[in-house]
């Protein structure tokens, strides 16, 4: 009720009250920070411990395996080093979990009675026990104990060494520079080729073929770089006790690595359940009866509508298991919080050290989500 | 209603036909498949009747169900499990009550066979494993304990639907104190730093839960505030959770935590869990809390308003109620990884919950070196796997009773 020619009194003006109101929470924020900043400068002056970051440039003290890290080496390079391990299995972990989410996902739904429910079965047994178990039993249970000693190793086809001292494959030695030229040809082809193919298909509507046309173009770039570079490949090969050639992956590697793949791929798959039931019964009613093949189906219209409402929560699978991959800690993987926690173990100062981690996974977080946000925008329908 | 068609009866064969053997390259899908899962099930088979050693999980039953709390205050966590079964039977009664009131029950045929057969259907996971841990045992004292349970949860359903109504108010808000005086009186015996098992991971897990609960709510409407101070804090606030590893929380809290209070008032290692798990799971409801509201049209607010109800009665009366109801699945999964992820805490700060408890049994004691962890982590994992299932077929039920997408 507006009187004319006055303004209600300070303390009912909603204006004021909301200034005053935010004033309010702004200070109580800025109380509860000064709060806590000042206990932590107070405690570590009681205690003589420094709080910068000054404890960056002295010596580690330990080494990391499977690393060129030394531990004369300073806490930097630590931390370098454990963000590299964490960034190796993320991503080793975000692609293997997808092939595997989209596979368990669309086994859920198959026509096939023994297929389907053996993938309901994997996703609800795996959903809902701690991952924390699986790490740990595939890491002492599997890595550990249940792969042969390394005199008594498995050899499948002669290409592998298993044996509870890790994982030996098959890998190249040397040229690695003429391989990644290789590689990336390969990429850079392989999507103009699929774009020019996409385009012709546009103006003349014949079919677009492009794995037909695409695949010698990546061969030959693959084979080009190989042969530039004189590389060759090294299979392991078991002499008594000791491998030689090839890639080891050790044990703890393997251990988070497979658990978190088979962990993140039951909650995958049940995102991509969801989102293929969401697509209309309609559109795969009409792709048969175009002819289209089972597979057809799947792949050119159920599937490209399913994965675009998919794209937002697999993202956040991806994070869950990027952050999920400090768990590595646990088994003795030197990821980012093993390193931090046995730098603060070995002296550095507890509160900027893991502020630090936090920092760099925060930082992680928004990078990984501002690349979902973007292959999101580029998916979403556009709508009139 | 009509008959079912009559191609919905069929023979064995033709069930398999259309099921296993549609094409040729279904047959071969199903016969490699069948080999595989075969072979798999022989082998949990073999182990669970014949290769398994169970003496493991038998000797140390009580040290995974309740750590090291002393055999003289046992007593005292029966009664604690017997008084929680009856206030929630007692609760049920009287919500149960209120929806028959409200006429929104479904019809069931009335009679005690009728209830169990409900009560079995709904709960056979819980009471199997229930069962099963049971049979473990050595000792009369859980068999009484659970069956003391059964009897108050029983008891005080029937009386939770014919007590009067005024009594509701009374027995509500005693609901809401049990679980401190409960806590109190099993802490007066022993201090939270001497829990341990599967009473410490539901502890942790539950004190987080009704903690979190009014934070995330509180931080869901101050990023949808309009007023930029609260948005921006709130926003922030919570990116920055959300942002980073529950591990490496715990992780800190364990070293760092005494550091950001004085000297003399550092918080015990259950405490720094709990506040972990709280700030960690309210971010996250906050999210989801925030997906509830804007899933709520306009309308709802404004013909609240147009009411002429205040702003907090709007928001408390008629937007959060809808909010919360239509995310009443994500937020159990939200919980259910809360339940999942109170492991890390034993991990990150050597509290003994129950997977740490069952870590520990298969690399000290008798059964050192034998290589054991199958067995122990086989019964970690099924005691996990049932709460966590539990809570989501739990979940489904009261998505179907608040008539989620129906009203």
């Amino acid at each position: 009720m507006a009187r004319p020619g006055g303004r209600p009194p300070l303390w009912r003006d909603v204006r004021v009250l909301r200034v005053a109101f935010q004033l309010m929470v702004l200070a109580a924020a800025g109380g509860v920070l000064a709060y806590l900043v000042g206990n932590v400068r107070e405690n570590s002056e009681r205690l003589g411990i420094p709080t910068g970051f000054g404890f960056l440039d002295n010596p580690a003290q330990f080494p990391i395996p499977d690393s060129g890290f030394r531990q004369t080496q300073p806490v930097r390079d630590a931390i370098w080093h454990g963000l590299l391990n964490t960034l190796r299995v993320s991503l080793l972990g975000i692609v293997a979990a997808t092939l595997l989410g989209i596979a368990v996902g669309v086994a859920r739904l198959s026509g096939n009675w023994l297929v389907r429910n053996a993938a309901r079965v994997y996703v609800e047994g795996l959903r809902n026990i701690p991952l924390l178990l699986l790490i740990v039993f595939a890491y002492i249970g599997v890595a550990l104990t249940s792969f042969p000693r390394v005199d008594r190793a498995w050899e499948p086809f002669g290409l592998a060494v298993v044996s509870n001292r890790g994982v030996v494959l098959p890998w190249y030695d040397d040229g690695g520079p003429w391989l990644l030229a290789g590689v990336v040809v390969a990429a850079v082809a392989a999507w103009g080729i699929a774009r020019w193919r996409r385009a012709v298909n546009d103006r003349t509507g014949r079919p677009e073929h492009t794995l037909r046309w695409a695949a010698p173009a990546v061969v030959a770039a693959l084979a080009a770089g190989w042969l530039l570079s004189g590389a060759s490949v090294t299979v392991p090969e078991l002499e008594g006790r000791i491998v030689t050639g090839g890639t080891r992956i050790s044990p703890e590697f393997f251990a988070i690595l497979a658990a978190l793949v088979l962990y993140t791929a039951s909650h995958i798959a049940e995102i991509v359940r969801g989102s293929i039931q969401a697509v209309p019964l309609g559109q795969s009613e009409a792709a048969e009866a175009l002819a289209l093949s089972p597979f057809q189906r799947l792949r050119f219209v159920v599937l490209p509508q399913a994965l675009r409402t998919a794209v937002p929560p697999m993202g956040n699978q991806y994070l869950n298991l990027t952050k999920n991959s400090t768990l590595g800690a646990v088994v003795s993987y030197y990821e980012l919080a093993r390193v931090t926690s046995i730098s603060v173990g070995n002296g550095a100062p507890a509160v900027p050290a893991y502020l630090l981690t936090l920092g760099l996974f925060v930082i992680l977080s928004l990078l990984l989500s501002l690349v979902v946000n973007l292959v999101n925008r580029r998916l979403a329908l556009v709508t009139r | 209603m009509s008959s079912p068609p009559i191609a919905a009866r069929q023979s064995p064969l033709g069930w398999a036909r259309r099921n296993l053997f549609r094409s040729r390259w279904d047959a071969a899908v199903t016969v490699v498949a069948a080999v595989l899962v075969g072979y798999a099930v022989v082998r949990a088979v073999r182990f669970v009747f014949v290769t398994g050693r169970w003496e493991i999980v038998r000797v140390n039953l009580k040290l995974l169900m309740v750590g090291r709390f002393p055999d003289q205050h046992l007593l005292r966590v029966s009664v604690a499990v017997v008084v929680a079964a009856g206030v929630g039977g007692l609760v049920a009664g009287c919500l149960h009550r209120r929806q028959a009131d409200a006429g929104r029950l479904v019809w069931r045929p009335p009679g005690a066979v009728w209830a169990i057969r409900a009560f079995v259907a709904r709960s056979w996971p819980l009471l199997l494993v229930t069962l099963l841990v049971l049979s473990l045992t050595s000792t009369p004292g859980p068999w009484v304990t659970a069956g003391a349970a059964l009897a108050a949860l029983v008891v005080a359903r029937l009386l939770g639907t014919r007590l009067p109504k005024q009594l509701h108010a009374v027995i509500f808000v005693g609901a809401a104190l049990a679980p401190f005086l409960l806590v109190w009186y099993l802490a007066d015996a022993v201090g939270w730093d001497g829990w341990g098992g599967l009473m410490l991971n539901v502890f942790i897990a539950v004190t987080s839960i009704v903690l979190c609960f009014p934070l995330g709510v509180l931080a869901a409407l101050g990023r949808r505030s309009s007023m930029p101070v609260v948005r921006g804090l709130s926003t922030v606030t919570i990116e920055l959770v959300r942002g980073a590893p529950l591990f490496v929380l715990l992780l800190m809290a364990n070293v760092a935590l005494g550091f950001f209070v004085p000297p003399d008032q550092a918080p015990g290692r259950v405490a720094r869990a709990i506040v972990v798990f709280t700030i960690f799971t309210a971010a996250y409801l906050a999210e989801i809390v925030r997906g509830g509201l804007q899933s709520l049209p306009p309308g709802q607010e404004e013909a609240a308003k147009a009411l002429g109800l205040s702003p907090v009665r709007v928001t408390f009366l008629v937007v959060l109620p809808q909010a919360l109801r239509n995310v009443i699945p994500a937020q159990v999964g939200q919980f259910i990884s809360l339940f999942k992820d109170t492991t890390l805490a034993g991990a990150a700060m050597t509290l003994f919950e129950l997977l740490q408890v069952g870590q520990s049994v298969t690399a000290q004691g008798p059964f050192a070196g034998q290589a054991l962890l199958p067995e122990a982590f086989a019964f970690v994992g099924l005691l996990f796997w049932t709460g966590a299932y539990t809570m989501s077929r739990e979940s489904q039920r009261l998505e179907r009773r608040l008539g989620v997408g129906q009203r």
